[in-house]
């Protein structure tokens, strides 16, 4: 069985975002960037399937600009088999990226795409659903546990009501979420193997997909802060309040 | 895994059971920092065929980087013929110097002194200095890891093999958990530490070989910074503000900065000698205090923190540099303590140093004859002439002025040396010092306080892990240390990692070690030398922002 | 004038209040309002949201398919009867999050997630980064409005209004086999949990020592509310690293959130600043807490706790 799976690029989870004064971003000069940790969640489950005996190959993907190869070395020093760039150094967004993967999956034909549930910079939650519903593939998203056994796969997905499971046929589409396992360090001698596992760069507009429509981001603004409310006196204050506010 | 102050423990890597990955280099570099990556990119320049790995703790290289930064850039000359056309993110060149003392609500201009002039000098991040020299160091075949700190020496038959890295995915106990990844041992031919200021595994071998038998004790200072985005139309791109004075008083050495760069952004901060005698005394503090100067709030008033952080740095200059090799290992940089005080700039010394340092291993293949190599370059006659400036400021800041007008008129060339003290050694009692009034006053830019100032820093360490500041007697700080100095830690540490706080079982040393901006000033100011400042998990630590 | 269709979230014949959430958030749009439910035939939850104020009116869906809410089997029907309305919306619930970019892949077309506020029909705000960052996005298209909503940005509409026509349809399109429903565990343990939880109590360095920790899960269950702590409670071991609330620990959004005997680090604000309610108790009046605390009480957890307890 292959598997294939997508890692983003994305400013480090540690980062103290900062909003341009002049609204058009992020700043992301002097910023760390890692991979999108719910991706590497998928990159853990994807390998440890294969030291499972279940997959066979891992296949890491990734969409962007050159510096995504760092984010694809990661990701083979993980112990992904080989992985595929797609280069561009236009915004992708979330329809887009599932129609390119969908054109990798058609290439590639694996049996599994893991993905992370969201990327933590645009908190989108869509390509995993998207490229499901465009390969006409079930989705398993937000998981927590996943099960292969045979040409089926037992999902436990994290829902608001709590612990959703799924049997789902493959090929089908799985997104992770917190808990599906703690991604591995990477070791020293892995990083070093990484630089020489295979890495193939695609241009993006070698693979003739039309483009999609997309939404427009007219500003990026900081959140409102939040501001002092009123004092209570005491506990019988605090209660008569919360009940004024439908709180209890 | 062993607390590593025993350094007994340091040879016997045999004696641990479990198995660990090796690895060999041709040369091992301790530190990505500026002197680690000159070293690492002269050698591949002039021998292409050796293999060069540089192991750095941070989780990507620079993140834990923090100086001024003005720097003289010659070194970079030396290295790279092409590079002003494509220079680091952070590089605005000086156009103006001012020097001043500060009283607490006015500024008296001084005469510049000549070793602070800085035309033809850069401000920069050292930062975006380092990640620019990783590119240019992985361009030339250098293996670089981030997230891999050097645990403890190894050490075979008396001589250093390589270094051991720390282990990953041990839980606060110590305990192996599921991700457990032991450390490895990566073995060179010979090791480079360029750990920079009271670098860990520097510290043991400098004790265990004895190599500061014939030096000074080294000296050090703890500077704090901070980069702050400010409305449009304030600063002056290049001018470089230095001052001394308040809300120092004049017992106490150090001084403040304020340079200026591009995109309405400045670089403030301050440095204090930790040879401070007032165990009171915060250099937090007197930081955020000289930040509300009647003439320096106003520069910030409105602007916010892009990032902050802390860090110690040496100061013993020429008298202090410990023997800078033993079998197998040579020093650099500011794990040796390379720094020139007066000029208040250690990078381009760290860098040359690590160009000599290349050089020599070009050239001689081993470590011997480094401390003697080293000893002979201009960067050492360069910190031989202001020898006896940084130890004149131990009798107050007015001698300390008058001895250094002195030591620069003649050039260094009077005779002798000067002496130094252990910094903690230079902490009084609480009875020995009366409380002084030091005029601070109510503040209100940010941060508000330390944990305020963390969070600017983006430190991170997993929580689950062995507490890195190892006290080897915790005990001593709530009797002896809580009568003698009233707990000093929990005053001179940048990050707030030392509280002491009221228990039901009385008073309790708290160790936040989550907050550690491994400044290191804990391992070296504690007047019990009773800290000992081991790397945290790799990859744990601060994540500055272009400081 | 617009055409908003609004999906429901329900399980066990209930609507969920999230549906009401998302009726508040395109009346905001402005224009029809019509909500779909997905039933395999009992009108219950129909009624339920013929009820809700704004609507104009509901469209049941019914077929065996929806026994669970399985968006591989739900997006075909949506797609069904999408066409002729100018936006589509869902909570930003996992419900919301798992359908919605299914249907828009369908539709091909893009969607927006999280909607907080309307700036107007086809621009909106919605958070990025955790929520450290606001973009205002627009569909610049004349297409399609797929979007979700999020739910702490928008109170509920009253479910008072005369009910309006149900409108029933059988949807008889093949839906696919290869997604099933196996089961659904419902709430781990007595309390709810902590990231998904309305309400939330969470106990600081003030509570003094582990044993008061009881105070703080005495007042929990009483409001049914999930705990939490700060970074000092759990570095001084008094409870476990998972309840950790803040940038290193769990960020959270719960309607009610009281920070009993906490100082307020900003590290600690950063996992809480989109709670709805912020409530401190802390004896010190200094504490950074207050400065954003919706009600502050200067006081003794020792006493208020065991109050509250009694009191609620």
């Amino acid at each position: 069985m292959k598997v294939l799976v997508g890692v983003k690029r994305v400013v480090d989870f540690n980062t103290r975002i900062q909003v341009k004064s002049d609204g058009s971003g992020v700043q992301t000069d002097g910023v760390k960037f890692s991979m999108n940790p719910f991706d590497e969640i998928a990159v853990e489950e994807a390998i440890r399937l294969k030291e499972a005996g279940l997959a066979t190959e891992v296949i890491a993907v990734s969409i962007g600009g050159d510096k995504n190869q760092d984010t694809l070395r990661s990701a083979l020093a993980m112990g992904a088999d080989s992985a595929l760039l797609v280069k561009t150094d236009d915004e992708i967004q979330p329809l887009m990226a599932a129609k390119i993967l969908k054109n990798l999956v058609e290439q590639q034909q694996p049996k599994l795409v893991l993905l992370g549930k969201q990327a933590i910079d645009d908190d989108a939650n869509q390509t995993p659903q998207m490229l499901a519903g465009l390969l006409g593939w079930p989705q398993a998203t937000f998981a927590s546990k996943l099960e292969i056994d045979g040409d089926t796969a037992a999902v436990t997905r994290e829902v608001d009501a709590g612990l959703e499971t799924l049997s789902v046929d493959l090929p089908a589409v799985v997104s992770s979420d917190l808990r599906l396992n703690e991604p591995r360090y990477i070791k020293l001698p892995d990083i070093m193997k990484a630089k020489r596992k295979p890495l193939e760069v695609i241009d993006l507009a070698d693979l003739n997909i039309a483009a999609s429509a997309s939404i427009a981001t007219l500003k990026t603004s900081a959140p409102p802060q939040r501001q002092a409310g009123i004092k209570v006196e005491s506990s019988e204050a605090l209660v008569a309040e919360l009940k004024a506010r439908n709180l209890v | 895994m062993e607390a590593n102050n025993n350094h007994q423990n340091i040879s016997q890597a045999t004696t641990d059971e479990i198995e660990r990955d090796e690895m060999a280099f041709d040369y091992l570099i301790v530190g990505a920092g500026p002197a680690g990556l000159a070293t690492a990119i002269r050698l591949k320049q002039k021998n292409a065929d050796l293999t060069v790995c540089v192991i750095e703790k941070a989780s990507q290289p620079g993140m834990h980087s923090l100086a001024g930064a003005v720097i003289e850039t010659a070194a970079l000359d030396e290295l790279f013929s092409d590079w002003r056309q494509t220079p680091p993110d952070v590089w605005v060149p000086v156009t103006k110097d001012e020097f001043s003392l500060l009283s607490a609500s006015s500024k008296t201009p001084l005469p510049l002194p000549p070793q602070q002039r800085n035309h033809d000098n850069v401000i920069t991040s050292l930062g975006a200095l380092v990640a620019w020299l990783v590119e240019k160091a992985e361009a030339l075949g250098v293996e670089v890891y981030a997230g891999f700190p050097a645990q403890q020496a190894l050490l075979d038959e008396g001589r250093v093999v390589g270094v051991r890295t720390g282990d990953m995915g041990l839980d606060k106990q110590g305990s192996p958990k599921d991700s457990f990844q032991p450390g490895m041992d990566l073995k060179a031919k010979v090791t480079v530490l360029a750990e920079g200021c009271r670098g860990s595994v520097s510290k043991q071998l400098i004790k265990h070989f004895s190599l500061d038998k014939n030096s000074q004790p080294q000296t050090y200072g703890i500077g704090i910074k901070e980069l702050w985005q400010l409305p449009p139309g304030r600063v002056t791109p290049g001018l470089v503000q230095h001052s001394i004075g308040w809300p120092l008083d004049t017992a106490t050495y150090g001084g403040s900065f304020l340079y200026h760069l591009e995109n309405d952004q400045v670089a403030v901060g301050f440095v204090v000698g930790l040879d401070y005698q007032d165990p009171r005394f915060s250099p937090f503090e007197a930081f955020q205090q000289f930040k509300h100067h009647p003439t320096v709030k106003p520069v910030l008033e409105g602007g916010e923190i892009v990032s902050s952080g802390a860090r110690a740095l040496v100061e013993g200059g020429w008298q202090s540099l410990p023997t800078m090799d033993a079998p197998g290992v040579m020093l650099i940089g500011d794990a040796a303590g390379t720094l020139n005080v007066p000029k208040i700039k250690g990078v381009h010394t760290a860098l040359w140093s690590g160009i000599y340092a290349a050089d020599h291993l070009v050239e001689q293949a081993d470590s011997a004859g480094w401390d003697q190599a080293f000893r002979q370059s201009p960067v050492a006659k360069e910190l031989y002439q202001v020898r006896n400036i940084r130890p004149g400021f131990q009798y107050g800041l007015w001698r300390g002025l008058l001895n250094a007008a002195w030591q620069t008129l003649t050039r260094g060339l009077v005779p002798g040396v000067m002496k130094h003290h252990e910094d903690h050694s230079a902490l009084k009692r609480l009875s020995e010092m009366t409380q002084r009034d030091r005029q601070w006053v109510e503040r209100d830019l940010p941060p508000r306080d330390r944990l305020a100032s963390v969070y600017f820093a983006a430190t991170e360490h997993d929580e689950d892990q062995p507490v890195h500041l190892q006290i080897a007697d915790p005990d001593i700080c709530t009797s002896r240390c809580a009568q003698e100095y009233g707990n000093p830690c929990t005053k001179f540490c940048p990050a707030n990692v030392y509280e002491m706080i009221e228990t039901e079982q009385g008073r309790q040393l708290q160790i936040n070690a989550a907050n550690c901006v491994h400044c290191k000033t804990c391992d070296i100011k504690d007047p019990y030398q009773i800290i000992n400042w081991v790397p945290p998990e790799g990859g744990s630590g601060p994540n500055y922002r272009n400081l | 004038m617009n055409k908003i269709l609004v999906i429901a979230e329900h399980a066990n014949g209930v609507l969920n209040s999230s549906t009401a959430r998302a009726v508040a958030c395109a009346a905001a749009i402005g224009g029809e309002i019509t909500v779909a439910v997905l039933t395999t035939g009992s009108c219950d939850v129909a009624a339920q949201a013929a009820g809700l104020e704004g609507v104009v009116s509901v469209a049941e869906l019914t077929n065996p398919g929806n026994a669970q809410a399985l968006a591989a089997l739900q997006a075909p029907q949506l797609l069904e009867i999408s066409a002729g309305y100018t936006h589509v919306l869902a909570p930003n619930s996992t419900f919301g999050k798992d359908l919605m970019p299914r249907l828009a892949a369908l539709l091909d077309r893009p969607m927006v997630t999280d909607i907080m506020a309307v700036q107007d029909a086809r621009t909106f705000d919605r958070p990025v980064y955790a929520g450290n960052a606001i973009t205002t996005v627009q569909v610049d298209d004349d297409g399609l409005v797929l979007a979700t909503v999020r739910g702490a940005s928008w109170p509920p509409v009253v479910q008072t209004q005369a009910p309006v026509t149900v409108e029933c349809q059988t949807s008889d399109i093949d839906l696919p086999a290869h997604t099933r429903f196996v089961a659904l565990d419902g709430e781990q343990g007595d309390r709810p949990d902590l990231q998904a939880a309305e309400k939330v109590i969470s106990g600081g360095r003030g509570l003094g020592a582990a044993e008061h920790f009881a105070l703080v899960e005495a007042v929990a269950d009483k409001l049914g509310a999930a705990v939490g702590a700060s970074r000092a409670a759990v570095d001084s071991g008094w409870v476990p690293n998972d309840l950790q609330v803040g940038q290193t620990g769990k960020i959270i959004a719960p309607d009610l959130y009281i920070a009993a005997g906490i100082s307020g680090a900003i590290q600690h604000l950063a996992g809480i600043k989109d709670a709805g309610t912020i409530v401190a108790i802390n004896k010190d009046p200094d504490a950074p807490i207050f400065e954003v605390a919706d009600i502050g009480l200067v006081a003794d957890l020792h006493e208020v706790l065991p109050a509250l307890t009694e009191m609620l």
